[in-house]
């Protein structure tokens, strides 16, 4: 198959470019980037005018969600990959806290295979640290990376014992895998349901402080620092966490570190009226820990932004607000949130494509992130002045948790390519024959 | 479903969302109905054809009983529903039972929940019928502070200033206590000068810190110097688990440090009175003479609890019937 994309302003970060070129792809690779292609007698199956859009690295999220195996009504491997390729999205991570939990190489298979069957984008399963991710014994790390997970977290809870991190981390080393932590120490946190402050003390809800994630941070980059391995720090949320992790860089120490658009984009506000679409963990902060969260991306402290979408049923958000579970989706509203922080001016529209594309794709040593010849044809065409609103008949997802429901959106992904295959053009999936 | 789009004014979900006019309109009511009170006919018609709901979902004897009687005494048809009862099975959500309520369409829904935020949850829910929030978890307990309030305006009677420019000090388990967060909200709203004593790991630091009921609070770790000057000392029960929640090391260590006698009033507050909502933990709040002498206003609290609930639900229940006309 042959697709040749011509006028779009290519940007590829990972050759600092930004420039309005023709790009065509063939055999599933980028063969060429150039000002005018001309194709000769033999004509490309599919021509995309892209005058006025970008043509981008495909956009990769490292912390997804998908339900499967053992709570299908949240969401699938097939409706979070549809949600993630409207996204513009063409690889996902996806978080092992399914039900059995993926610390066995038959849960990642089983997730690969229905991630084929799917066939739109590629899906890349995280396994589990330890058995059940109970914290108690390492998952089988090695077996687990030879099925086809690319990184390990036992994400919704840290693991406890700092012995077990330590081992899992001098284990990962051996083979270049990251360790994605969800930094929480639960006994700071218990009960918790929004951020700790004057306004949880004003609601009367129990919060959940920043020491709670701060302190498992600092253990978790003490240890990458002795062990060598790589500590990535998911969805990070507060100020202190952030100067932790610009230590830790400057001092050599192997961490990065993700953020989500909404904690980026909201603050603790949006929980008034004690609102459960607003519950997630971490929880949403005060605008300067927002606003810290910002530099930090802006300054390279902060790798990655990746969505934390996490599906969730009605009946478990219309709840009382300390029974309702965490979470929001992220796929189909990542990118135009990110854009907005391009339009402000807040960050440059190649940094925009990085931590989205080629920062992701470096952190997990994925393929993609990069538009250069020869390099896999994961792409991501962005139309950045479409305007629409993330209504439910929007929704890929089989859950509509989000605080951003009705809100109106500026910029979409407008084509998504895999392995040089269209899977996502104009709102209609193309799902492989 | 959000619960962003409420209209406070139709419900008493907390002292938040009161004007000054808005307090000072129920505590004249309350008043009123204080004498009916004390007349040997104490019933009257106000309500009659209308329907109370009560749900407590939360154990609480006094504070239901007390709307109980003031539904009664309204001529309100009242219905009670609690958790242990029949009425709401244990495997039901707040949803369900949002249902259950909307179905039986009643005026006005009393409730009572471990929750913070059931009230609000309810309010955005139910369309024809008037909310008020009998406490809901840590969160507020309006009725409680305004019978605290009309305690004092009868006590306060022929102070100039009535019950404004007080000096109040609240003691106790600041943190988890919705008694507290009403109290706090109704006396800033008066322009009173608040205190807030008791151990620093149940007062948040938070909720001095940053001003987060828009006024400045002061903190005090020792109860004598809390105290001191003070017109108005509000005791918080203090519940039995918080030691094993780490909060304190021991009530033993709570009531040597924190529990208030005569003698120390004397000492250091001569002219306060003394308040409770009960029920008292004798020994550990407040000594059991402190608790009988002529300075407490314990009793009278229960008084005013009636007339207050009284003065919530007739201004609340003639409001929903007007729109339910419309
Ligand atoms: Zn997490």
């Amino acid at each position: 198959m042959r697709i040749l994309i011509k006028n779009g302003l290519v940007i590829d970060p990972s050759r600092q470019m930004e420039e309005k070129l023709d790009l065509l792809i063939e055999a599933g690779v980028v063969k060429e980037v150039s000002a005018s292609i001309n194709v000769g007698p033999s004509s490309p199956d599919q021509v995309i005018d892209a005058s006025g859009q970008w043509v981008v690295p495909g956009l990769i999220d490292l912390h997804v969600h998908l339900r499967e195996p053992g709570q299908e009504w949240k969401e699938t491997v097939a409706s979070g990959a549809a949600a993630a390729v409207m996204g513009g999205f063409t690889a996902v991570c996806c978080m092992p806290n399914t039900d059995p939990v993926n610390d066995s190489a038959e849960v990642t298979e089983f997730i690969l295979e229905r991630a084929d069957t799917a066939g739109l984008c590629r899906v890349y399963p995280i396994g589990a640290v330890t058995m059940g991710s109970k914290g108690e014994r390492l998952a089988p790390l090695s077996e687990l990376k030879k099925a086809g997970c690319v990184a390990f977290s036992d994400d919704g809870q840290p693991v406890y014992n700092p012995e077990i991190m330590r081992r899992a981390l001098e284990w990962v080393r051996m083979f270049n895998a990251p360790i994605s932590c969800h930094e929480e120490d639960k006994h700071l946190s218990r009960g918790g349901a929004m951020n700790e402050s004057s306004l949880s003390e004003r609601m009367g809800l129990i919060g959940m402080p920043k020491v709670a994630e701060d302190v498992m941070i600092a253990r978790d980059i003490e240890l990458a620092r002795v062990t060598g391995g790589h500590v990535h720090i998911c969805h990070i949320s507060s100020a202190r966490g952030v100067e932790l992790v610009r230590r830790a860089k400057n001092d050599g120490i192997n961490v990065t570190a993700e953020v989500t658009p909404h904690h980026l984009v909201l603050t603790e506000e949006a929980v008034e009226g004690y609102d459960t679409n607003a519950k997630m963990s971490p929880p949403l902060r005060e605008e300067e820990e927002r606003l810290a969260l910002i530099e930090g991306l802006s300054d390279g402290t902060i790798d990655v932004v990746a969505s934390d979408h996490a599906p969730h049923e009605a009946a478990s958000k219309e709840v009382e607000f300390s029974e309702a579970a965490y979470g929001i989706l992220g796929l189909q509203t990542s990118l135009p949130l990110l854009l907005d922080f391009v339009d402000s001016g807040t960050i440059s529209r190649l940094r925009m494509i990085e931590v989205l594309s080629t920062a992701p794709a470096k952190v997990f040593n994925l393929k993609g992130g990069s538009l250069k010849e020869g390099k896999v044809a994961d792409l991501t065409i962005i139309d950045p002045q479409v305007e629409w609103i993330f209504s439910p008949e929007t929704v890929k997802s089989l859950s509509f948790n989000s605080p951003f429901i009705g809100r109106r959106m500026k910029g979409a992904a407008r084509a998504t390519i895999v392995d040089g295959r269209l899977v996502m053009l104009d709102g209609q999936l193309i799902r492989s024959a | 479903m959000t619960n962003t789009d409420i209209d406070y004014s139709r419900h008493l979900l907390g002292i938040e969302h009161l004007s000054r006019e808005e307090l000072y309109n129920y505590l004249d009511n309350a008043t009123h109905f204080l004498e009916v009170s004390e007349r040997d006919l104490k019933k009257v018609p106000a309500l009659r054809g209308k329907t109370v709901v009560n749900l407590f979902l939360e154990p609480s004897t006094r504070t239901r009983t007390s709307f109980e009687i003031a539904g009664k005494r309204l001529s309100a048809d009242t219905i009670n529903m609690t958790a242990s009862g029949s009425s709401v099975s244990k495997g039901e959500t707040l949803l369900d039972t949002a249902r259950t309520i909307a179905a039986m369409n009643p005026d006005v829904l009393v409730i009572r929940h471990r929750a913070s935020g059931a009230a609000h949850f309810l309010a955005s829910r139910l369309e024809n019928t008037a909310v008020i929030n009998a406490g809901d978890g840590m969160h507020e307990h309006p009725t409680q502070a305004l019978l605290d309030l009309l305690t004092l305006r009868q006590h306060f009677k022929d102070r100039s200033g009535g019950i404004e420019g007080l000096r109040v000090a609240i003691v106790g388990d600041i943190r988890h206590s919705r008694v507290a967060r009403s109290n706090i909200m109704a006396h800033l709203l008066l322009g009173n000068k608040v205190r807030l004593v008791g151990p620093s790991t149940l007062i948040p630091d938070l909720l001095v810190k940053e001003n987060c009921f828009g006024e400045p609070l002061q903190v005090f770790y020792r109860l004598e110097e809390g105290i001191e000057g003070c017109d108005v000392i509000m005791l918080l029960r203090m519940q039995l688990e918080r030691s094993a929640g780490g909060f304190i090391p021991s009530l033993e260590e709570y009531a040597r440090e924190y529990c208030l006698t005569s003698k120390i009033v004397e000492r250091y507050a001569g002219d306060a009175v003394v308040m409770h909502p009960g029920p008292i933990n004798r020994g550990i709040e407040i000594s059991g003479e402190l608790a009988d002498s002529p300075r407490s206003l314990i009793e009278k609290q229960v008084t005013s609890g009636v007339a207050v609930r009284m003065a919530v639900l007739f201004k609340l229940a003639t409001a929903s019937g007007e729109e339910k006309r419309e």
